[in-house]
């Protein structure tokens, strides 16, 4: 919690570099904000400012699929694939991180694989899923393909933030427990989970989120029927009008939703813990 | 005992290595395996051994010219990111004093990556553009009398929106290293009598360098595997190392698609290799 230098007058640095820090702050998030201002352009509006007789017109053409495309079909898409993935993504990054606790014959190889598949550029195992699929004589769907291709994505985010939480929880605070006559269950639900849970939400969220937004990986992996991004990417060369800033308003509260979960449990979590103590 | 133990270890990694395999390693191995197929009209893949892609591909100059253009945008991005990501991260670590507040300015720095980065790439599009916020201002304030072309659909544009979507990366793990170093190592430099950018450059620096590595390894990475931000961004003015492959699948020609995927996969690895060669990433991460 201490200051890295003794507490005293801020030294110049600090004021240029809460500077950068605004500016970079505004450069995140102005272009967001202009999109979602733009979203409710009215009739006489263009796709750039000024706004013009605030209206909710474009949402109601957004879920008007005779204009824009089967938007509310790819979000019933991309929605359960996330959830799907975001679940998968915890179970298998979990038990694979606590393996990982442990010396094994073949930790090095199956680190340095979750790495490979972590940066292999995305088109490049979209081509492979889609070979691979077309060998076995299989069809290509979100439930099989897709799926496949972001979990060999989220897990490998998954692993990465499991070391981080695991390498927090000593394997002696285990051993004490067994000492003080804990049983193998009591040792897991009262000592384990209590250190790992806040991990958890944070991979269950990257899950969600990867999957949900990810292009490169599923663009020859859904098949037939497009997920939101795809749809959005096939509306950013047609649809020439606010809709498609609609569209942005809509998919970022669907991720600002998930993200405000995520975070209030982890609060809530750490606030009960300290109120346990 | 031993046994036992061999045997959850196994039952805890086996999922994983499971869809590792099933869809990493096989869509890879057979990406490769068909880079050496021959490719024919109407037919398609051709399992008859050749080299005839990857000839094709080395003998096309604009496979050259778009690796170079990848190559200097990577390296763009990566020196933008790099500054920002390590002055951002300086900053929360070492100039803000209350944890709380630093968590949460994190946390605002690392929402937009949880959100649609094709949304985050058009909202771009009304600040940039021609008659966007940026052009109309300047007209207003009376700097320019005719509007700037080059903010959109150009390098800057494309630079701008890699450095919007990746700088996170760069983020994340460098203020990870920093909030690992123990602030009374600082203190013990300065009271040695090192000056601040003393303390930054033989301190900060070299115990953050994990952090850099990973955060230059998702960089160059991303950058260099995208086709899609350089597309919309440039207005399709520019391309990059997929754009080959990009166009081949629209023909169908996996086994020369393949090859591209090859080639660049080999890039990266290769960039990869370099940068686990300089900084053991491993070791800091399973401790």
């Amino acid at each position: 919690m201490s200051a890295s230098h003794s507490y005293g007058p801020r030294p110049w640095t600090f004021y240029a570099l809460a500077a950068l820090f605004t500016l970079f702050v505004i450069f995140l998030y102005g272009p967001m904000i202009a999109v979602l201002v733009l979203s409710f352009q009215g009739p006489s509006g263009s796709l750039v400012f000024p706004l013009r007789d605030p209206s909710l017109m474009w949402f109601d053409e957004l879920f008007n699929p005779r204009r824009t495309g089967d938007v509310m079909g790819a979000l019933g898409r991309s929605l359960p694939l996330a959830v799907l993935v975001m679940i998968l993504t915890v179970l298998i990054s979990v038990t694979a991180g606590f393996a990982f606790r442990r010396r094994f014959r073949g930790a090095t190889i199956i680190f340095y694989t979750a790495i490979a598949s972590l940066i292999i550029p995305g088109l490049v195992l979209s081509i492979g899923t889609l070979v691979t699929f077309k060998y076995l004589g299989l069809r290509a769907a979100w439930y099989t393909s897709a799926l496949g291709a972001h979990l060999s994505w989220s897990l490998p985010f998954g692993l990465l933030i499991m070391f981080a939480i695991l390498g927090r929880l000593s394997p002696s605070y285990e051993e004490a427990a067994y000492d003080l006559g804990a049983s193998k269950w009591q040792t897991v639900k009262n000592v384990v989970v209590p250190i790992v849970f806040p991990g958890m939400i944070a991979v269950a969220l990257f899950g969600f989120t990867l999957s949900y937004d990810e292009f490169p990986r599923s663009w020859l992996t859904v098949g037939t029927k497009n997920t939101l991004p795809l749809e959005i990417w096939t509306m950013t060369t047609n649809v020439t009008s606010p809709a498609l800033y609609a569209l942005g308003t809509v998919t970022t509260v669907v991720s600002f939703i998930v993200i405000a979960i995520a975070l209030g449990s982890i609060v809530i979590i750490q606030r009960k813990r300290s109120r346990g103590k | 005992m031993a046994q036992n133990k061999n045997l959850t270890t196994f039952l805890q990694v086996a999922p994983l290595s499971v869809v590792l395999f099933f869809f990493f390693v096989v869509p890879v191995a057979l990406v490769v395996l068909v880079s050496f197929f021959r490719y024919q009209m109407l037919v398609g893949i051709v399992p008859q051994f050749t080299l005839k892609n990857y000839v094709d591909l080395i003998n096309n100059p604009t496979t050259w010219t778009l690796y170079l253009s990848t190559i200097k945008f990577a390296l763009i991005v990566l020196a933008i990111t790099f500054v920002l990501g390590f002055w951002i991260s300086y900053f929360l670590v070492f100039h803000v004093r209350n944890l709380i507040v630093a968590i949460g300015l994190f946390l605002v720095c690392t929402v937009p990556f949880w959100t649609s980065n094709i949304i985050r790439m058009i909202s771009w599009r009304p600040v940039l553009g021609k008659e966007g916020l940026i052009n109309s201002g300047l007209l207003k304030a009376g700097i320019i009398d005719q509007p700037y072309q080059w903010l959109l659909y150009s390098d800057f544009s494309v630079v701008v929106a890699y450095v919007h979507l990746f700088t996170l990366f760069m983020i994340v793990p460098i203020f990870n290293s920093m909030a690992r170093i123990d602030k009374s190592l600082l203190e013990a430099a300065i009271d040695a009598g090192a000056t601040r950018w003393g303390v930054i450059w033989n301190v900060v620096l070299p115990l953050s360098k994990t952090g850099i590595a990973l955060g230059a390894l998702f960089v160059v990475t991303l950058v260099m595997g995208d086709f899609f931000v350089v597309t919309v961004m440039s207005g399709g003015l520019s391309g990059s190392a997929t754009s080959g492959m990009f166009n081949d699948l629209q023909f169908m020609n996996y086994p020369r698609a393949a090859a591209s995927a090859v080639v660049l996969l080999i890039v990266v690895l290769l960039i990869a290799t370099a940068i686990f060669r300089l900084v053991d990433v491993r070791k800091e991460l399973v401790r």
